[in-house]
């Protein structure tokens, strides 16, 4: 188990993370949301090793990172952002060289070397020198070396950034595959491969967690937190000025916005105090309107809810 | 142990399989070919003993050059190329790290140093000189070149890039070069401690004339000791700022 209690950590008299406490279950993957400056990469470089922090406690079964740094070290593997690779080797034998690194036997490394390479799907590209792969290879030759030694946690910085569709897929593949080996974190920009991919979600901002769940959970929480209520869109068969005066008659909207899209179809954004899809969908149909379809906007929206939670909606 | 040798092994192949390696190696040789040429054998008769001497000194001067330049690379580059958090990530101490690093240069740079060695046997040959000289004149010098690989690997350390580490490590071996001459300029006690910390004058001429000090080797060593133990504690320290 990974447990991070009131970590914090300065750059000179400036906090980067201020008091950040979450735990980890084995083999649970989390998401790690947070815009740019928020402390996403301070709180990964700390649980690397890479840092040390100034206050607080990280632990990894109990292993704590001040108290014995290269155990702690043993026990994570670390993927940044650019992989960090000797172009001039060949992947294996950069992979055996970090598993010696990392501790790993040589007969160890006879049974390991292939399980990763295959895990990696690098099984073709083992005698390759690594400066002539794809980026989306190096990618993978980044996690492999970040998974070579067993670790306990893999920390893995933006690890679709720069990478094609067709590379995103093959990589979510290998992300999940993960599952089955380690607990692993993820930082990522990107909303939708966090939340097809990760168990849970962390949200950091300005230096603090601000929410943890599952998605769902955390839909839940704007819901019943936010003040300006539910974001429900319409798209309607009819008049625009009828249809916005339907809509703007029930008492819980307060307010309607109307936007033409040809063809006779309305779109209307409308917020309101509470749910209001049944009460629009009878109104509408009374009225003799065809109702194509009604969405709100808070449910099962990733990137609304952390737009919320960080407020960089309103940037 | 383990790790400090898997560093240095990797090390010495990457310096290898780089271009860098070679054009250091190439230039070294040629220029310690030509300054054999032209300062040792020189234009008129001269015993061997003087030739011989008068080659190590030759070769004192691109030892130090070649200690500087192998160094630049080692910890600056890793930085530049982001390579440094593979390492800072894995479970390796900072000692095991300097000093791998360190002796991959020591490495390849003793292969430099006895890749000069065509010359003085060529002085073994045609003239009158003892291999145990040839042999004092290169511990020396492979001393000089731990003492002066000591202070890149700090340099290295301090340095963002290849250029600053350079410039540190240049800087602080000026420093230690010029020395004897601050001993001259000074009183009494100080005069003693600048000569007592001179790179040459003091410590590395009784090596040229091939008889070993003891005192000179324990200076080599020392300056060897101070200075990967700052790079050590530099590059702990990053972890805290």
């Amino acid at each position: 188990m990974i447990s991070v209690s009131s970590l914090t950590r300065y750059y000179g008299a400036h906090p980067a993370v201020k008091d950040v406490s979450f735990s980890i279950e084995d083999k649970e993957v989390v998401g790690f949301l947070g815009l740019n400056g928020a402390g996403k990469s301070t709180t990964l470089k700390v649980l690397a090793g890479l840092l040390m922090p100034t206050a607080g406690q990280v632990r990894i079964d109990g292993v704590d990172v001040l108290d014995a740094p290269d155990s702690f070290r043993q026990r994570i593997g670390f993927l940044p952002e650019d992989p960090p690779l000797y172009r001039e080797m060949q992947v294996a034998e950069f992979l055996s060289w970090v598993g010696q690194i990392k501790g790993l036997s040589k007969s160890d490394l006879k049974v390991r070397l292939p399980e990763v390479l295959d895990l990696c799907q690098l099984t073709s590209r083992a005698d390759w020198v690594i400066g002539t792969l794809s980026h989306g290879y190096r990618k993978r030759v980044g996690i492999a070396q970040a998974i070579i030694h067993r670790p306990k946690l893999v920390l893995l910085d933006e690890p679709n950034s720069g990478l094609d569709p067709a590379q995103i897929v093959e990589m979510r593949k290998v992300l999940t595959s993960l599952k089955a080996e380690c607990t692993v974190l993820i930082s990522s920009h990107i909303l939708s491969e966090v939340s097809q991919t990760c168990d849970r979600i962390l949200v950091l901002h300005d230096g603090k967690i601000v929410a943890e769940g599952t998605e769902s959970e955390l839909a839940t929480l704007i819901q019943t937190s936010d003040v300006s209520g539910v974001h429900v869109d319409f798209v309607v068969r009819g008049d625009a000025k009828a249809v916005s005066r339907i809509l703007d008659g029930i008492e819980e909207v307060y307010g309607c916005r109307v936007e033409e899209h040809g063809e006779g179809l309305v779109g209307i954004e409308v917020e309101a105090s509470a749910d209001i899809r049944e009460q629009a969908d009878q109104a509408l149909i009374e009225a003799g309107f065809g109702l194509r379809s009604m969405t709100t906007r808070s449910r099962g929206e990733l990137e609304n809810i952390f737009l919320k939670l960080t407020g960089g909606g309103q940037a | 142990m383990r790790e400090t040798l898997l560093i240095a092994r990797r090390e010495l192949a990457s310096t290898f399989n780089s271009l860098w390696g070679y054009v250091v190696l190439a230039f070294i040789l040629v220029v310690d070919g030509l300054l054999f040429n032209t300062q040792a054998l020189g234009e008129s008769a001269q015993t061997s003993t003087y030739v011989l001497e008068k080659f190590f000194e030759v070769c004192f001067g691109t030892t130090v050059v070649a200690a500087i330049l192998l160094t630049m690379r080692l910890i600056a580059e890793e930085r530049q190329r982001g390579t440094h958090l593979l390492l800072d990530a894995s479970p390796v101490s900072d000692t095991q790290l300097v000093l791998g690093k360190f002796l991959s240069a020591l490495a390849f740079l003793s292969l430099l140093t006895l890749a000069t060695a065509y010359m003085p046997a060529l002085i073994f040959v045609n003239g009158k000189v003892s291999l145990a000289h040839i042999g004092t004149g290169y511990l020396g010098l492979i001393l000089v070149g731990a003492a002066v690989l000591a202070i890149g690997t700090f340099g290295s350390a301090m340095g963002r890039n290849q250029l600053e580490a350079a410039a540190v490590s240049g800087f602080l071996v000026l420093l230690f070069l010029l020395m004897w001459k601050l001993g001259r300029m000074a009183a009494p006690p100080m005069s003693d401690v600048f000569s007592n910390m001179s790179l040459f004058d003091k410590h590395f001429q009784p090596f040229q004339r091939g008889r070993i000090e003891v005192a000179a080797v324990v200076y080599y060593l020392s300056v060897c000791f101070v200075f990967l133990s700052l790079a050590i504690r530099r590059m702990s320290l990053r972890r805290w700022q």
